[in-house]
C-alpha cells in the first residue's frame, strides 16, 4: 500500500485518496473548448440540465404513479395533479421537459449537420449522439403511454402495430412486444419498466459515452478550423488568454452556457406554467378506451416527420403495398442519420453556408422536415396525402443524392 | 449580431413548425362552428312577451307537472326513489326547483310546448325509431298558460348566493341526472343500467372534461350538442349563459383545481429565472472580457 502522509487540509486529504485536483483539471479547468463558438454550442449543457429536470421530476412522479390500467389514469390526473402538493408542477415539468428536450436535440443535431461536426475524426460523437436520439425517442414513446389516456392507448396501438409489417415474424413480434394480443395491462407494465429503468440506464451510459467521445477529436468551432489544442492550451496557461484559440470548460465555457441556459429556462418555465397543451394533448385527458377510436390519432410533435414518412406511401408501387413501402421508408428515415458521416463525401469541415453545394442540400432538408412535421399532424386526406407522398419522396431522394452532391463539391473545391 | 441572426433563423423555423402543428392543425381538425345562441331564437312556438300569472301557473303545475316532477323548493316532494323513477321513465325526471333560474325563459316555454324540438333531438325520436320522449308535449296549452307555468317556476326558484356552492348546485341540476363527476364524488342520480338503455351509451364522467374538451369547446357544446357532435343523444338542455358559466366554472374547480396556484407560482418562478439569467449574463461578460 502506498504511504500516506498526514494531510494538511481537507482538499489534500481527498486529493490523496481520489486525486480530486487532477480530476477537476481534466474535467473542468483544463478541459479545452474552442473560443470561436456561438450560443448553439450551449445545447449540450441545456440538454444535460433538461435531462436532470426529467430525472428529478420523474422520481417525484414515480412515488405516486400506479402502473395498472385501472389506476394509472386517476393516479396521474387526480392523485398527482390535484392531491399531492405540487404534484402538478412535477408533471408539467416532466411533460413539457420531454417535449422541449426534443426541440433542443433537434437544434443540437442540425447544428452538428450545419457545421459538419460529424466527420474527420468526430464520427463517434455523431453516432453516439444519434444513439441518444433513438433512446430518447423510446423513452418519450414509453412515457407517453403511462397516463393511460386515449392518445396514450391509441399511439401505443398504432406504433406497436408497425412492427407487424416486418416479414415472417411481424405478427408474433407485435404480440411479444405487447405481452398480449392487444394493448393491455401487460403492455402498460412493461413500458413502465422500460421507461423508468432500462431506457434511463441506457441513456445514462450513452451520455457518458457521448461525452467521452468528445475528448479526443475535441469540440468543433464556428469556422470548422483545425488547430493544435495542446499548443493553444499552453498559450492560455501562459497567460496569453486573448491570443489563445481555446478556453477552459470551467469557468469560461460554462459561464456562457449558464447565460444561454438562464434565458432558455425563462422560455421553458413559461411553457411549463402557461402554455403546456402542445405537450399535454387535451385528448389524453380522456381515459383510454379500446372501443372508442379518437377522430384523429397522431404521435407527439417530435415523431411527426418520421410518422409522415411512414404514411406518405399510401398506394401500391410495382406490386409492393403502400403499407410495406411506408414501413421500409420509415426504417430508412430512422437509420439514415446514423450514417451521415459516410454519406457526406466532401472532406470540407465548414459551416454549410461556406459549402457551395451542401448549403442547398441543408436548407432543402430543413424545409422538407418542416413540411413532413406539419403534414404528419394534418388528416391524410385529399391533397394532404399527396403532399405527404411528395415530401416523403423528397426526404429519401435528398439522402440518396447526398453522396453525389458532396462528391461533386469535393471536386469543385479541390479537396480543401 | 451574428448570434441574433442565428437566433432569428431558429425562432422562425420553430415558429413556422409550431404554427403548422398547433393553431393551423387544430383549425383544420376542429373547424369553427356557429356561435352559441343563448336566446334559443330558433324556438318560437310560444310568445314569451306575454306576462304570466303566478296563481294560475301554480294551478296548472299542480294539475300537470307534479305527478312526475318534484319541486322541492315549493313543497312538492319526489314521488318515488330515483331507482324506481328511472325504471318508470327511463331517466330520473328533474326536480323543477331550479328550473326557473337555470333554464332560459324562451327555452323553457318552448320545452313545455314541445320537448323534443327544444332539446334538438328530432333525430333520435323519429316515428320510425319507436322511441318516445317520456314527457309529453303540452302543445295543446295556450301560450298564455305556458307562460303562467314559466312565471310560476321562476317565482318558486330559491335565490342562491354566487360561488362554488351555487356552481355545484347548477351542475347537479343541469348535468347530474346522467353524468358522474368522480373527482367530486358525484354520481349520476339515474342508475347506470337505465342510463345506458335510455341514452344508448353510458354518458361520460365529466371530471376531466375541462381539460380534455376545454372551455371553448364546452361553451358551444353545452349550448347545443348537435352542432359539434351531430347525432349525439345528449339533449340541448337550454341553460342560460350565466348558468352555463356556473357549470363550466364548477368543472374547472374539480378538473383543474390547481389553476390559481399554477398561475401565481408561474410568475414567481419566471421572475426568479429572469434574475438568474441577468446575473449569468453579467458573470459571462466579466469572464469573457478576459479572453476576448
Amino acid at each position: 500500500m502506498a504511504e500516506f502522509k498526514k494531510a494538511d487540509s481537507m482538499l489534500e486529504w481527498f486529493d490523496q485518496r481520489l486525486g480530486v485536483v487532477n480530476f477537476v483539471k481534466v474535467m473542468m479547468t483544463e478541459y479545452w473548448i474552442p473560443k470561436n463558438i456561438n450560443f448553439l454550442w450551449a445545447m449540450g449543457v441545456l440538454l444535460t440540465v433538461l435531462f436532470t429536470f426529467l430525472i428529478v421530476s420523474g422520481i417525484f412522479l414515480l412515488m405516486y404513479y400506479k402502473p395498472d390500467v385501472n389506476m394509472a389514469f386517476d393516479s396521474v390526473n387526480y392523485t398527482i395533479m390535484q392531491e399531492v402538493a405540487y404534484g402538478w408542477l412535477f408533471r408539467h415539468i416532466h411533460a413539457v421537459g420531454a417535449s422541449v428536450v426534443f426541440l433542443v436535440i433537434y437544434v443540437h443535431m442540425f447544428t452538428g449537420i450545419y457545421y459538419g461536426s460529424y466527420k474527420k475524426g468526430r464520427e463517434m460523437i455523431w453516432v453516439s449522439g444519434m444513439l441518444l436520439f433513438v433512446l430518447f425517442s423510446a423513452e418519450g414513446f414509453s412515457g407517453y403511454m403511462l397516463p393511460w389516456g386515449q392518445m396514450s392507448y391509441w399511439a401505443a396501438y398504432v406504433i406497436t402495430e408497425i412492427f407487424g409489417g416486418i416479414p415472417f415474424i411481424g405478427d408474433e413480434l407485435v404480440v411479444w412486444i405487447r405481452g398480449n394480443f392487444y394493448v393491455s395491462d401487460s403492455t402498460l407494465t412493461r413500458f413502465f419498466m422500460l421507461h423508468v429503468l432500462l431506457i434511463p440506464l441506457a441513456i445514462l451510459g450513452a451520455i457518458v459515452f457521448h461525452f467521452y467521445a468528445l475528448r479526443f477529436p475535441h469540440v468543433n468551432n464556428e469556422e470548422g478550423e483545425f488547430f493544435d489544442f495542446d499548443e493553444e492550451a499552453e498559450k492560455y496557461l501562459a497567460g496569453n488568454k486573448k491570443e489563445s484559440k481555446v478556453v477552459p470548460f470551467w469557468p469560461v465555457f460554462l459561464s456562457k452556457d449558464f447565460f444561454v441556459l438562464g434565458f432558455f429556462m425563462l422560455f421553458f418555465f413559461y411553457l411549463v406554467f402557461f402554455h403546456y397543451n402542445f405537450a399535454m394533448d387535451p385528448v389524453n385527458f380522456d381515459k383510454a378506451d379500446g372501443l372508442k377510436t379518437p377522430a384523429h390519432i397522431y404521435p407527439e410533435w417530435y415523431f411527426l416527420w418520421s410518422y409522415e414518412v411512414l404514411r406518405g406511401f399510401f398506394f401500391e408501387i410495382a406490386g409492393v403495398s403502400g403499407k410495406d413501402l411506408g414501413l421500409i421508408a420509415f426504417g430508412i428515415a430512422n437509420a439514415i442519420f446514423f450514417v451521415m458521416p459516410w454519406l457526406d463525401r466532401s472532406p470540407m469541415v465548414k459551416p454549410a453556408n461556406q459549402r457551395p453545394y451542401f448549403k442547398y442540400w441543408f436548407w432543402f432538408l430543413m424545409a422538407d422536415l418542416i413540411v413532413l412535421t406539419v403534414y404528419g399532424k394534418l388528416p391524410p386526406t385529399g391533397a394532404n396525402a399527396w403532399v405527404g407522398f411528395a415530401s416523403s419522396m423528397t426526404f429519401l431522394v435528398l439522402f440518396a443524392a447526398l453522396p453525389f452532391i458532396t462528391k461533386a463539391e469535393a471536386k469543385k473545391v479541390g479537396g480543401k | 449580431m451574428k448570434e441574433f441572426k442565428i437566433l432569428a433563423v431558429i425562432v422562425t423555423l420553430v415558429g413556422i413548425t409550431y404554427y403548422g402543428i398547433e393553431p393551423y392543425a387544430h383549425h383544420v381538425m376542429h373547424p369553427e362552428v356557429a356561435p352559441a345562441d343563448f336566446s334559443f331564437k330558433t324556438l318560437k312556438n310560444v310568445d314569451t312577451t306575454l306576462a304570466g300569472n303566478v296563481e294560475n301557473g301554480k294551478v296548472l303545475v299542480e294539475a300537470n307537472c307534479i305527478a312526475c316532477h318534484a319541486i322541492d323548493a315549493a313543497g312538492y316532494p319526489q314521488m318515488m326513489p330515483n331507482a324506481d323513477a328511472a325504471a318508470s321513465y327511463g331517466v330520473v325526471p328533474p326536480d323543477l326547483s331550479s328550473a326557473g333560474r337555470i333554464y332560459d325563459k324562451n327555452y323553457l316555454a318552448n320545452f313545455i310546448y314541445d320537448p323534443v324540438t327544444a332539446m334538438h333531438l328530432e333525430g333520435k325520436y323519429t316515428p320510425e325509431s319507436g322511441k318516445a320522449f317520456p314527457m309529453p308535449a303540452y302543445n295543446w296549452m295556450s301560450p298564455q298558460e305556458i307562460m303562467d307555468i314559466v312565471t310560476y317556476l321562476q317565482s318558486v326558484t330559491p335565490k342562491v348566493t354566487e360561488g362554488k356552492e351555487a356552481n355545484k348546485a347548477t351542475f347537479e341540476a343541469a348535468c347530474g341526472r346522467c353524468h358522474d363527476m368522480k373527482y367530486a364524488g358525484i354520481q349520476a342520480t339515474t342508475p347506470k343500467d337505465n342510463l345506458k338503455a335510455y341514452m344508448g351509451a353510458t354518458p361520460p364522467d365529466l371530471s376531466q372534461y375541462i381539460k380534455s374538451r376545454g372551455e371553448h369547446y364546452l361553451h358551444s357544446f353545452i349550448n347545443d350538442p348537435q352542432v359539434l357532435l351531430h347525432g349525439t343523444s345528449m339533449p340541448r338542455v337550454g341553460l342560460t349563459e350565466k348558468a352555463q358559466e356556473e357549470v363550466i366554472a364548477y368543472m374547472e374547480t374539480i378538473g383543474d383545481s390547481k389553476k390559481a396556484e399554477r398561475e401565481t407560482l408561474g410568475l414567481w418562478v419566471m421572475l426568479y429565472t429572469l434574475i438568474f439569467a441577468i446575473l449569468a449574463w453579467l458573470w459571462k461578460r466579466k469572464i469573457w472580457s478576459e479572453v476576448h
